[in-house]
């Protein structure tokens, strides 16, 4: 199988002003279709510079990157706009939802920088699936201050997956959430991914990480372990358990 | 991305800050609301204008006793004339694209009739004084050659004349006391309105040339001699062969200058438009100004709302909009912003010359060519000013917009 995803000798540099920053320095990955990658490591490791750059966001400063067998390196902005529309899906840990906004307009917006044309009708269908997708169809016209973190994460991923795109990044998905809405949102990405889509996910809590199938440990700007996980856990079971354990403890509404 | 959507966008993020739209669009609503007004009234004037110097007569050239000055000076005007029956005939005798000659005096004096007084304009004409000016008399026959040999004493009367000294009674066969000397209406004269220079036509009282030189006036010279071409083509000819009849009948050395002024018709037309266009000019520079200024005004918000959304254009351009993308929609926010400003402006504009006409009387002619340029020159004022801020987005990172607080 090709790998989705090929890292070849990734360096990234920041320049800010006098202080070099050496944000990933060397690093080699290949990630095959199906794969669920968790990315780990201490802050500053250079994560979401890795990410930004997997997600067609930014470019390496040296070394090269092959997504589908394509060298993305070589693309100009415009080329990389649509992988990003295409191919992509990407959540990002703020989620970055456009206020003032109903939730189904922010998922259609991705559908509005499509090449191919759709009437009103087809972009709404497609976003109220999409909502569907993550069991969020009746808030579809709230607004994202109306909606709780874990919703509004939730109108995220929606949003990366209405484009149908092979690979779903997602940079601290749960980064803001409490431990029961993470789970819920793992879930989600486990359903994701069962359907076949190749996720990776950016992540510092342990916890989560097991939520996925390959851990990949960074440590200053390289990858310092890359081991498959063991002890999967999986959201369904995990949900249930933290349903008995929480016990007499006030009843959030399934979120 | 769709135009119907970008628009939709667009209309939507100026409703987000519609006061501040509106303010925005204020510049451009008062420069397209000049714009508007000031072409309605100048074309008002104009076709006003046209149709008075129209109601002149055909083909007419005036000599003046007297010379002007390039500058629109004169001097000796209507003091010790220069012009003199004469030389009326040898015009009438000698030119042969002529077809008709009025000389022509002109007073204002104290009339009377019964216990009535009235001070209209006194005119001393030749009988074809109204085959030329092709005013048609109501009631009674014009004064003849005859009149004009014996200076009788006869007169003709305009309306507002005869409204002023008879009422509704028929002047004809009444007698009225010009400077104490009574003269006999023989006829009353159909309407003509106001003048280019906008006083009333009507308020006149017109005797024979000669009954003013010796019975009202005293004067051995003319005013003005009224001429008319036979046809229009011969207009510049005849006007060269006027003046050189008169220098020659005058002995005026080559090199000095004429001591009469001859006069177009067009020439008459120009001096009345001349006060127009300098009025239109003024307003049209406080139009652009506007415009500008709203212009500008436009160039301002954008680029604030620019960096107020620099998430949004993050956001966008990460889940796949292309910079044209992002240059169109803010360039349509522009666009539309000064769009609505101009269509409001049209509104304001109408109404402005709407109330206008009807408080100063001043007719107004609003033409769908200014509209379609006043609208078409606000979207232009949109897409000038809006293309700096589109394409300062357009150009943003998305990862760097994305981290922008
Ligand atoms: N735009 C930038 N300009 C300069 N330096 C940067 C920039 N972005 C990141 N860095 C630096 O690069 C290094 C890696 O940053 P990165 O954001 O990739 O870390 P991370 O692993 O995602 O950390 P965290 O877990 O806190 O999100 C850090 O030292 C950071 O200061
Ligand atoms: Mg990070």
């Amino acid at each position: 199988m090709n790998p989705v995803i090929k890292l070849d000798d990734l360096h990234k540099t920041y320049h800010t002003g006098e202080v070099e920053v050496l944000a990933v320095r060397g690093v080699s990955l290949e990630i095959l279709p199906g794969e669920f990658v968790a990315v780990m490591g201490a802050s500053g490791s250079g994560k979401s510079t890795l990410m930004n750059i997997v997600g067609c966001l930014d470019r390496p400063t040296s070394g090269r990157y092959f997504l589908d067998g394509t060298d993305v390196s070589e693309l100009d902005t415009d080329e990389l706009a649509d992988i990003r529309n295409k191919k992509i899906g990407f959540v990002f840990q703020g989620f970055n939802l456009l206020s003032r906004t109903s939730a189904l307009e922010n998922v259609e917006l991705p559908m509005l920088y499509r090449h191919d044309q759709h009437s009103a009708r087809e972009l709404r269908e497609q976003a109220t699936r999409a909502l569907e997708t993550v069991s969020l169809a009746d808030r579809a016209d709230h607004h994202p201050n109306q909606l709780s973190g874990g919703q509004q994460q939730r109108v995220a991923i929606a949003r990366a997956l209405v484009n149908q795109p092979a690979l779903l990044l997602a940079d601290e998905p749960t980064g803001n959430l409490d431990s029961r809405t993470s789970v819920e949102i793992m879930g989600v990405f486990q359903q994701l991914n069962e359907q076949g889509i190749t996720i990776v996910m950016v992540t510092h809590e342990t916890d989560i990480a097991r939520f996925t199938k390959r851990n990949v440990v960074m440590s200053d700007g390289v990858v310092l372990t890359d081991t498959p996980v063991g002890d999967r856990l999986f959201a369904g079971p995990e949900l249930e358990r933290l349903q008995k354990t929480r016990g007499s403890a006030p009843q959030a509404a399934a979120s | 991305m769709r135009i119907t959507i970008t628009l939709k966008t667009a209309l939507r993020a100026l409703r987000r800050n519609k006061m501040r739209s509106v303010l925005t669009a204020l510049g451009i609503i008062i420069g397209v609301g000049a714009v508007i007004a000031m072409v309605g009234i100048g074309n008002g004037a104009k076709a006003q204008i046209e149709a008075q110097i129209a109601s002149l007569g055909q083909n007419v050239i005036l000599i003046f006793s007297g010379s002007m000055t390039r500058s629109g000076v004169h001097t000796g005007w209507g003091g010790a004339g220069t012009l003199t029956v004469e030389d009326a005939e040898a015009i009438r005798r000698e030119i042969s694209g002529v077809s008709a000659v009025s000389p022509e005096l002109r007073s204002a004096a104290q009339v009377a009739a019964g216990n009535q007084n009235w001070m209209p304009q006194i005119l001393g004409e030749g009988p074809d004084y109204f085959d030329i000016r092709q005013w048609p008399l109501v009631e009674g026959a014009p004064f003849t050659d005859l009149d004009v040999r014996g200076a009788n004493k006869v007169a003709i009367i305009g309306k507002t004349t005869a409204q002023q000294l008879f009422g509704d009674e028929s002047p004809i066969g009444q007698v009225v006391r010009i400077k104490n000397v009574p003269f006999t209406i023989v006829a009353l004269l159909s309407s003509k309105g106001l003048s280019v220079m906008g006083s009333d036509q009507d308020d006149v009282l017109i005797v024979p040339y000669t009954s003013a030189m010796k019975r009202l006036l005293g004067v051995t010279t003319l005013r003005s001699i009224m001429v008319q071409a036979a046809d229009a083509k011969q207009l510049p000819v005849v006007q060269q062969q006027l003046t050189e009849l008169l220098r020659q009948r005058h002995r005026i050395q080559p090199g000095r200058d004429d001591d009469f002024t001859v006069r177009g018709q067009q020439d008459i037309a120009d001096m009345a438009t001349a006060q127009s266009k300098t009025m239109t000019l003024l307003l049209g520079a406080i139009a652009s100004v506007s415009l500008i200024v709203g212009g500008i005004g436009i160039m301002n918000i954008m680029l604030v709302s620019v960096t107020e959304r620099t998430r949004e254009i993050g956001i966008r351009m990460a889940v796949g909009a292309h910079a044209r993308d992002i240059l169109l929609q803010f360039l349509t926010e522009a666009i539309t912003l000064s769009s609505i400003g101009g269509l409001i402006g049209i509104g304001l504009g109408v109404g402005i010359s709407k109330a206008l006409s009807a408080i100063v009387e001043w007719p107004t002619l609003i033409s769908v060519t200014s509209i379609v340029v006043a609208f078409l020159f606000s979207a232009a004022v949109g897409i000038f000013f809006g293309f700096y801020p589109a394409r300062k987005a357009s150009k943003l990172d998305p990862i760097e917009a994305l981290r922008y607080e």
